[in-house]
């Protein structure tokens, strides 16, 4: 904060600390009423007993506000600390600001507070490391911990078309438990892989560090940022969940014919080639085209085909609408984080793109994603159960109206961002319901 | 006027600020003897004011364990919401106790909770999570050397003082 941008606020406080050394060496303060007059303070002079006040260059002046909030705490947080000359003559004592830093939460929201004090964490838990031998870092349960690097709680983005795929292959009067499950948990496990080797390369290439306010929707896991985790463990826990991933990707193979295999090896290779170079797919404007890819058809077709041996247009239609809504979770996850992104050469649709083409494409997206609906039915090719989906059309009207009047505030936007993670499970679930219906009813 | 107090005998009025206050201005001496303050939610056990600091904001901390001398100010009718008000000012040697950042300053909690009931809230587990290192903290722990509170808070008139310096702690 610079003086300039200090003095004018200091209205908006009533009344100012001047604080001192004493002649003992302790800091001495004392509140006082002040005006700001041409670029320096006027105080009213304090009663400091014997603790003389004098000419000092090197006198700070406080100005710190809250609002009492009963039952909560408080709220509007602000504070000023000026360092300055202090000449304390005459009626009016004068104050000469030399130097300024505060914080007021209407201006810097304390999460992003917190992001940009990271590095004073660091510089702490470093000296005390030297201090006491050893490393100090801070503590989290282990199963928290993984429940955080591994961003689980988007795994209804891999459960999701995985359903789907079992029930276009239940509607076909196909299905196998063993095989499902099997399914399922290969989805689960490169879905987990690509969260953290996401978090890895984004770690590495700079675009986490750079972001300063980071959702629970976005701007990845933080584990790293945090010192909860350290990349080496990051790396063995993103190639555990590959190695997962291809071993049964390699045991279904087997068991239902290599035509599976073109599917598994696009997905892995998605997967990690996502934010890893060289290709860096997200870097270069591919990223939603492959969550689209990898978390609609490839794992909608592939959880069919490992049921039936054989690919079909049904679970295709199906895959579309779900594709299209786990894009759009990371196209609205990517508004919050395009500073950060661009600052990191990660130049995402949403950096590309200015605000009115953004909220366009959204709503392009989620219109096609209704259509795709209403012609598979009109077409006879999905069955008509399957237009329950369009129940969610207004959370799509809420999340899209939320876009839009929150779109340069990341913290505003997190209650529609999490509208919009609701979109694609809520519309995903009913197709698979309407499936189910149309299933039982055949 | 001067008086010679032991700190379990803090002055009254200082000890209702003390209880009262959702917000204390605490000032350190940093590097090259350079002063700097922060607001802080001070707690009054009996014998020491305890504040805690997240290590996100641990420079504080750091300038506390190069040098112990502290003040804390008692100042804003708002944020010191006492009956009858007055203003203070607290000198004293701090100690940052930060052995256990995890835990350690969980004895804290329940002053800190009856000036801020939604720390509660915050502290469930889901919620811990979204700011971890925030709740990574040490306690500041002053032990009082000298009190100077200004009656109804008017500091253009000389203060009480309370000299709590050689007392029994």
């Amino acid at each position: 904060m610079k003086v300039a941008d200090a003095l004018p606020r200091l209205p908006n406080f009533s009344h100012a600390i001047l604080v001192v050394r004493d002649d003992a060496g302790y800091p001495l303060s004392a509140a006082t009423a002040f005006r700001v007059i041409d670029g320096g303070i006027e105080l009213a002079p304090v009663k400091t007993g014997e603790n003389v006040i004098r000419d000092t260059a090197d006198a700070r002046l406080v100005f710190s506000h809250i609002r009492p909030y009963p039952g909560v705490g408080y709220d509007q947080r602000r504070y000023i600390e000026l360092g300055g000359a202090l000449n304390p003559a005459g009626a009016g004592w004068r104050f000469v600001p030399r130097t300024a830093r505060g914080w007021d939460e209407q201006d810097l929201s304390f999460p992003e507070l917190c992001q940009r004090a990271l590095p004073q964490a660091r510089r702490y838990l470093g000296q005390l490391s030297a201090e006491r031998g050893h490393e100090v870092r801070p503590q989290m349960a282990l199963g928290w911990r993984f429940f955080l690097a591994t961003r689980l709680p988007f795994l209804s983005a891999t459960i999701v078309p995985v359903f789907l795929g079992l029930a276009a292959a239940g509607y076909d009067r196909r299905f196998s438990f063993g095989l499902a499950l099997l399914t399922l948990l290969g989805g689960v496990a490169i879905h987990l892989g690509l969260n953290v080797a996401n978090d890895i390369f984004d770690t590495l290439s700079g675009a986490d560090e750079a972001n300063f306010t980071p959702t629970q929707f976005s701007g990845g896991s933080r584990v790293l940022q945090y010192g909860l985790v350290s990349l080496r463990q990051m790396a063995i826990i993103a190639a555990t969940c590959y190695a997962i991933a291809i071993l049964i990707g390699l045991i279904l193979v087997l068991a239902t014919g290599p035509g599976l295999l073109w599917v598994g090896v696009a997905g892995v290779l998605i997967s990690y080639f996502y934010t890893a170079p060289p290709l860096r797919l997200v870097h270069r404007g591919l990223g939603e085209v492959c969550v689209a890819l990898g978390f609609g058809p490839i794992m909608t077709l592939g959880a069919y085909f490992v049921q039936t041996g054989h690919y079909a247009l049904r679970p295709l239609v199906l895959s579309i609408p779900v594709g299209l809504l786990v894009m759009l979770i990371l196209y609205a996850n990517e508004i919050p984080d395009r500073g950060a992104d661009a600052k990191a050469g990660k130049r995402t649709l949403v950096v590309r793109m200015p605000k009115d083409a953004v909220l366009l494409g959204y709503v392009a997206s989620v219109a096609a994603t209704y259509v795709v609906i209403i012609l598979g039915v009109v077409l006879r090719i999905l069955p008509w159960p399957t237009l329950l989906a369009l129940l969610t059309a207004w959370l799509a009207y809420q999340t899209f109206e939320g876009l839009r009047a929150h779109y340069e505030s990341p913290y505003q936007l997190m209650p529609f961002l999490g509208k919009n993670v609701k979109l694609h499970l809520y519309t995903g679930l009913l197709l698979v319901l309407g499936m189910l219906v149309a299933t039982v009813s055949r | 006027m001067q008086t010679s107090i032991a700190p379990v005998n803090m002055p009254a009025p200082v000890v209702g600020l003390l209880q009262a206050a959702l917000v204390a201005e605490l000032t350190v001496v940093g590097e090259g003897g350079r002063l700097r303050t922060d607001p802080m939610i001070p707690f009054w056990d009996g014998r020491h004011i305890l504040m805690t600091s997240s290590i996100l904001f641990s420079r504080k901390l750091q300038d506390i364990k190069a040098n112990p001398r502290v003040s804390l100010s008692l100042s804003d009718p708002v944020g010191v919401p006492a009956n009858p008000f007055s203003r203070a000012t607290i000198q004293g040697d701090a100690r940052v106790i930060d052995e256990d950042l995890h835990q350690g300053w969980l004895r804290v909690l329940p002053l800190w909770e009856a000036k801020e009931p939604i720390i509660k809230t915050l502290l469930a587990p889901l919620q811990r999570l979204g700011l971890p290192l925030f709740w990574e903290r040490a306690i500041i722990e002053v032990t009082p050397k000298r009190v100077l509170w200004w009656p109804q808070g008017d500091t253009t008139r000389e203060p009480e003082v309370a000299d709590l310096r050689g007392a029994p702690v």
